[in-house]
């Protein structure tokens, strides 16, 4: 996977697979501390404490297709290739919370990539599940942009309107672009 | 089309739309679901469910439904796409990239020809 917003699709497959139902993935680049950080959290299922720790292990799944799980351990190398870390938090029927922390300027930190095209997906594939998604740019100067999203309140506009209908892709689309362009870094940073 | 910015105009898109379901009830359900595991995500499934996104944009496409499946076991010929179209059997195809996405709601979806080079049997 050659963009850390694929390893967030990745993830939050994974607390759809645990049954959240409000998943939330934050994006937080800190230029002042010279961090990305990316956070999906869930109020799913959750692991048991050795559960957690298994499915760091490429050699662990709890799938019966293939004997190999690899989501999880390639966004946790990921994140120590650019010296960076990663942590699984994990409680039984509260939930979980997976960070991984990017340095931002370190050589090999995978490019962000299409933040708003992983954010369209999962909403698409997943109308039922309440999603809030964050993307918060700090400069050096401690300015910080956020863009959110909260599902629930288009759901609730829309009704028994698909999101699939034309006419409000485009606006959920638009909504997303435009909304990422507005606070992400110039392309010289990135 | 302007893009719509405020929660007034998809109201009215909602109202819209709700007439438009009303007078073309399409014949049973159409279904694409996109294998979105972590195989199909690397092998690309996220660009082709944005060419099939695409597609219902631009050609408007009224009453597809769109959605998604994990990991099916055929991690080599991802990315994998299945159509159901109302009550005939689930078609799948193997390496779905953006133009065969765009081949098979252009042949398949919007026109019941199933594009046979791309479909895998199981």
């Amino acid at each position: 996977m050659r963009e850390i917003a694929l390893h967030l699709l990745d993830i939050a497959e994974n607390s759809v697979a645990a049954q959240g139902e409000n998943i939330r993935i934050e994006v937080y680049e800190d230029l002042l501390n010279d961090q990305l950080t990316a956070r999906v959290i869930d109020d799913g299922r959750g692991m048991d404490a050795e559960t957690a720790e298994q499915v760091q292990d490429p050699f662990y799944t709890t799938r019966s297709t293939r004997n190999v799980g690899l989501g999880i351990p390639l966004l946790k190398l990921a994140a120590e290739m650019a010296q960076g870390s990663f942590s699984l938090q994990s409680a039984l029927g509260k939930g979980t919370r997976v960070e991984a922390i990017f340095r931002h300027s370190h050589i090999d930190r995978m490019p962000l990539g299409d933040l708003s095209s992983t954010f369209l997906t999962l909403l698409i594939s997943h109308p039922q599940i309440d999603w809030t998604f964050l993307y918060r740019v700090s400069d050096k100067d401690k300015q910080s942009r956020d863009f959110i999203f909260e599902s629930a309140e288009l759901k609730c506009e829309l009704g028994d309107i698909s999101l699939t209908e034309p006419e409000v892709l485009t606006f959920v689309r638009s909504r997303f672009e435009e909304g990422i362009e507005a606070v992400a870094l110039q392309a010289v940073t990135e | 089309m302007p893009a719509i910015k405020s929660l007034e105009e998809l109201k009215r898109i909602r109202e819209e739309a709700l007439q438009k379901k009303q007078m073309k009830a399409t014949p049973g359900n159409v279904q694409v679901i996109i294998a979105i595991g972590t195989c199909g995500i690397a092998a690309g499934a996220r660009d082709t469910m944005k060419s099939v996104l695409n597609y219902i944009e631009t050609e408007k496409v009224s009453g597809v439904t769109v959605t998604q499946t994990g990991c099916i076991g055929l991690c080599e010929q991802e990315p994998i796409v299945q159509v159901v179209l109302g009550d005939q059997p689930k078609v799948v195809y193997g390496k779905v990239n953006t133009q065969v996405a765009e081949k098979i709601m252009k042949q398949h979806v919007q026109n019941g020809q199933p594009v046979k080079e791309n479909i895998i049997q199981i």
